[in-house]
């Protein structure tokens, strides 16, 4: 099964969860062990939890349009064709913006002069390795300045493909834009980590609306309960969201996060009720 | 000669729209008939590129020069390729103000992006 822990609002504490899940699966010894794909590529920090030895590494980019002046003829049919606004013939220059494109290749395809080649332009770089037991581990790290997550969310996921019977957990970036969907999608289930506070709410429920487009079904965490907090045990009871695990806030658990420890390294009885929650998902996915 | 200011209404009585890409109308003026049009920025409404799409317009209109509060870098890049001189409209508030001071040389002419490139996705 590949389960997505994603969040809506950042800081709710996906990758505790993810992490603490992956190492509870692990530990059930059956082979092979689950995959664990770190999916926030603009601030990756599963390494911190699960210490992989990285491998191998790969650069990741997109083919960005390169146009050959001397041919052009600036009919301007490759600007008509780009959905992006990646190209634009201005008096008697066609000129190429990288930073929008997205590497779909049209204006390549359709350049009736065949004036225009393909270069591949570096966006950031993939890596994977074998972490803490045994856990087949990759993350992607997108180069600081460049605005496009998703080719290397894209490639990450396509360089690591599950076994049959293999289960994937997949941490996801905050938020509920362009990078989380490409990391969501094709999960057979989705986490939702939050916190019981209106911001936490409100950022669930865009992350929801989400899962619904995608149609894939999810349940939720709420993380650092104090107390409370009626509205959100509203919204998810009015939206079939089932509360999966509600986790206490404590000072203990922040400490040991800032010491590098998932929960079930901090209080060892979550492995089982982690599993309980794999195996209670895995009924709803029936 | 036309010139294009960037408007919050579409008309040469309207006040200047502060942002070239996604300012609301584009008004073309010209300065020799002392004509005007006022047309819907096609940078509006825009998931990116905005300033590329007002240059090319602008550039379709056959305009030297675009007046308008703030240049980004896309915007920057694709007005200078087609030779578009750039000119912020300072302390005006109306389109006909800057028209005004366009015409008496008054105007501050611009080397380098305003501003910084907005991304709106990833």
């Amino acid at each position: 099964m590949k389960i997505a822990v994603a969040s809506g609002k950042g800081g709710t504490g996906k990758t505790t969860i993810a992490t603490s899940l992956a190492l509870s699966l692990a530990a059930q010894g059956s082979t092979p062990p689950p995959i664990f794909l770190d999916c926030d590529v603009e601030a990756p920090n599963a390494h911190i939890f699960l210490r992989p030895n990285m491998q191998e590494e790969r650069e990741v980019g997109l083919l960005i349009p390169v146009v050959n002046e001397e041919i052009c003829t600036h009919c301007g049919k490759c600007a008509e064709i780009c959905q992006y606004h990646a190209i634009a013939v201005l008096g008697q220059k066609t000129l190429v913006f990288p930073q929008l494109c997205h590497g779909c290749g049209s204006c390549t395809a359709l350049c009736p002069e065949k004036a225009i080649t393909e270069t591949p332009a570096r966006m950031g770089v993939i890596e994977r390795g074998v972490a803490r037991n045994g856990i087949p581990f990759a993350r992607g790290l997108l180069d600081v300045g460049q605005p496009m997550a998703v080719p290397i969310i894209r490639s990450l996921k396509a360089w690591m493909p599950s076994a049959p019977g293999q289960d994937v957990v997949v941490d996801c970036p905050p938020g509920a834009s362009c990078p989380v969907v490409a990391a969501i999608r094709d999960a057979d289930y989705l986490l939702l980590v939050t916190e019981p506070t209106p911001f936490g709410l409100h950022d669930l429920k865009q992350a929801v609306g989400i899962a619904q487009d995608l149609k894939i079904p999810a349940g939720v965490i709420v993380n650092r309960v104090n107390g409370d907090f009626p509205d959100m045990e509203s919204f998810c009871n009015n939206n079939d969201l089932p509360i999966h695990m509600r986790i206490p806030f404590a000072r203990q658990a922040a400490e040991g996060i800032a010491q590098g420890k998932t929960l079930i390294d901090i209080w060892p009885d979550y492995e089982a009720t982690f599993l309980a929650m794999f195996h209670q998902i895995a009924n709803i996915k029936k | 000669m036309k010139i294009i200011l960037t408007a919050t209404s579409p008309s040469i009585d309207s006040n200047i729209d502060a942002r070239f890409g996604r300012g609301a109308h584009l008004i073309v003026v010209d300065l020799d008939t002392l004509e005007w049009q006022a047309h819907a920025n096609p940078g509006v409404g825009a998931s990116g590129g905005a300033g590329s799409l007002a240059a090319q317009f602008a550039a379709n209109q056959g305009a030297s020069a675009v007046i308008s509060g703030d240049f980004g870098p896309n915007a920057f890049n694709a007005l200078q390729a087609a030779d578009i001189a750039m000119y912020l409209f300072g302390q005006c508030i109306t389109v006909k103000e800057a028209v005004e001071k366009f015409k008496g040389g008054q105007l501050e002419r611009v080397g380098a992006p305003t501003g910084q490139a907005r991304h709106s996705h990833g």
